[in-house]
């Protein structure tokens, strides 16, 4: 599998960076963490913007920078989206696709055409920066970076400056190009909603380190994270629409060990989501219920227990089938329930949230 | 209102020279406002307040060392005699280079400001879309610094056009050659010919009300083209 190859230790005052990492060359990956963890930093050493003296960085075996070599940001083939909109406000919409596009040479893989039909901004073209509402300017900024064909694509917490209708607005066009796109992406970003959609592979970063790091889903299901993820701990499962019950308007999804019940959401059956379920949603009963109005019970089996944010709080590993849920409940109801490694459990799934 | 033909000769001389300064100052002036934008190193304070200094010096002071350091003893002079240009005081070149130096603040300060407000953003973003510096600078930091450059070079104009003591020491007063118009008031004044000095005077007052108005009602807008 090709790789992207990143190696950085920089002291700035106050602050200072100290990665190594070796990243799937495709797919997203996800820079989580807090601001302030050295998350941005990171991408702009990976696109050149900081100029740092040891670093190293390559991708598919070309090397950007190492010891006494060092490629200039506009020589990398990369392409970068900022957190805030960064049109030229002097260029219309058409005249900022352009600007990269019309200085690389070869073979346009990633067209134009593409690019605009991708992001939906076909409407826009003549129009100028400021006539654009700050959703329409970051999908340009989006379709701008894909029109220089990069081999890279960096992003900058793209959503972070939008409202959360704007920030709705864009999610289907960013999912859009998970599925489509073919580049590697690294995208930054504090929000784990967004990394739940979007990411295969997750950086987790802390203090300018990256604290755990791995494919997306088994991430997510480790109880002994050195982060910690509050209300939003919980994990993704890969599922199918299976069923739809145009009754009651619910569909429901299937998932490598079991299915769920969850408000159907006019996806056809047939098409992959990702299922979030959080551990703030899931709880444990030893007998079946019956008379309750959770929907989804799974037979199930714990894994493993471990001490949440709160003293008083545990978080639960329990399979169904090959995947993994996590459990959130009080360190009280583990005692009183006797939960321990190994027991069957009924699992009771009180909401989830289905993305595409 | 009467101009009589010396004036109206006094008045073309000040445009050409006020031209050709603004001309050559936006080429000189404009990599000194880029670097002193964007430089982090020491010596900015220092080249910022040479630069500056002609805002703050008396016009006889500076006129003083250039009528030195161009004359026959000056270095300035010896390159210009070795290179069979002759001596500059007391021709319209020389008035040319004086009002270069005099005119150089009012060319890079608004400039500076103008590139310094454009920030780093921009140019980064030209980077990432594959922009070598150079293509960048003229791509996006020129358009984006225009209202910078049009108040620079109205204000560089104008104020060339005003000065009178470096005029009076590096010119003289020769017609057609380095009689401008506001040395040509004096005579005027001197002569105490009031009514011709009147007429003249009016003439700039009007022309700098004028450029003033200019610079602070017209504001051209970038963001939706000039």
């Amino acid at each position: 599998m090709a790789e992207i190859k990143a190696k950085f230790h920089v002291t700035w005052p106050g602050f200072s960076l100290d990665v190594d990492l070796a990243l799937p060359g495709r797919g997203v990956t996800a820079l989580f963490g807090h601001s302030g963890s050295g998350k941005t930093t990171l991408l702009r050493c990976i696109a050149g913007l900081e100029r740092t003296p040891h670093g190293r960085m390559s991708i598919n075996g070309d090397v950007w920078q190492r010891d006494g070599f060092w490629l200039p940001t506009h020589k990398r083939p990369l392409a970068y989206v900022f957190q805030e909109a960064s049109l030229f406000p002097h260029l219309s919409v058409m005249g900022n696709l352009r600007y990269g596009m019309r200085r690389i040479a070869g073979n346009h893989k990633f067209s134009l055409e593409q690019a605009i039909e991708l992001l939906g901004i076909g409407h826009l073209l003549e129009r100028k920066p400021d006539r654009l509402s700050g959703g329409e300017r970051q999908r340009v900024a989006i379709a701008r970076a894909l029109a220089v064909n990069p081999r890279l694509l960096l992003m900058d917490e793209p959503l972070a400056a939008l409202d959360l209708k704007r920030k709705q607005e864009i999610l289907p066009y960013l999912e859009r190009l998970h599925d489509e796109l073919e580049i590697p992406v690294l995208y930054v970003s504090h929000s784990p909603d967004e990394v739940a959609r979007l990411a295969d592979y997750i950086v987790a970063m802390e203090d300018g380190r990256a604290v755990a790091q791995g494919p997306l889903l088994e991430t997510l299901a480790r109880l002994d994270l050195p982060f910690q993820l509050g209300e939003d701990a919980g994990v993704v499962l890969d599922a199918v629409v299976a069923e739809r019950d145009s009754e009651w308007h619910l569909a429901r999804v299937d998932f490598n060990g079991g299915s769920l019940w969850t408000r159907d959401q006019g996806l056809e059956t047939g098409r992959r989501v990702r299922v979030r379920v959080l551990a703030r949603d899931v709880s444990l009963s030893m007998q079946e219920q019956e008379n309750t109005s959770i929907q989804n019970i799974l037979p199930g089996r714990v894994d493993a227990i471990a001490e949440d944010h709160h003293p008083g709080l545990a978080l639960v590993r329990v399979f169904v089938g090959s995947s993994a849920l996590v459990a959130r409940m009080t360190q009280r109801a583990v005692a009183v329930l006797g939960v321990a490694p190994g027991q069957q459990v009924w699992v009771q799934v009180k909401s989830v949230a289905l993305m595409e | 209102m009467h101009l009589s033909d010396s004036d109206l000769q006094a008045i073309w001389l000040t445009i050409r020279l006020a031209s050709i300064v603004t001309l050559i100052l936006l080429f000189v002036g404009t990599p000194i406002a880029w670097w002193l934008a964007r430089t982090k190193a020491w010596w900015k304070g220092p080249i910022g307040a040479v630069v500056a200094l002609p805002l703050v010096l008396p016009p006889s002071v500076l006129g003083f060392y250039l009528l030195l350091g161009m004359g026959p003893n000056g270095p300035v002079g010896h390159l210009t005699e070795a290179l069979g240009i002759g001596l500059l005081p007391f021709t319209f070149w020389g008035l040319v280079v004086a009002s270069v130096f005099y005119s150089l603040p009012f060319m890079v300060q608004p400039l500076q400001s103008a590139f310094e407000s454009i920030g780093e953003r921009p140019l980064e973003v030209a980077a990432t879309l594959r922009a070598s510096p150079l293509d960048a600078f003229f791509t996006v930091a020129v358009p984006l610094a225009l209202p910078g450059f049009l108040s620079a070079s109205i204000l560089t104009f104008a104020h060339t056009v005003g000065e009178f003591g470096v005029v009076l020491m590096i010119g003289g007063n020769i017609p057609g050659e380095t009689r401008v118009a506001s040395v040509q008031i004096y005579d005027h004044v001197e002569a105490l010919e009031y009514m011709q000095a009147h007429n003249l005077a009016a003439v700039m007052l009007v022309f700098s009300f004028a450029v003033l108005l200019t610079i602070y009602v017209w504001r051209p807008n970038p963001k939706r083209g000039v």
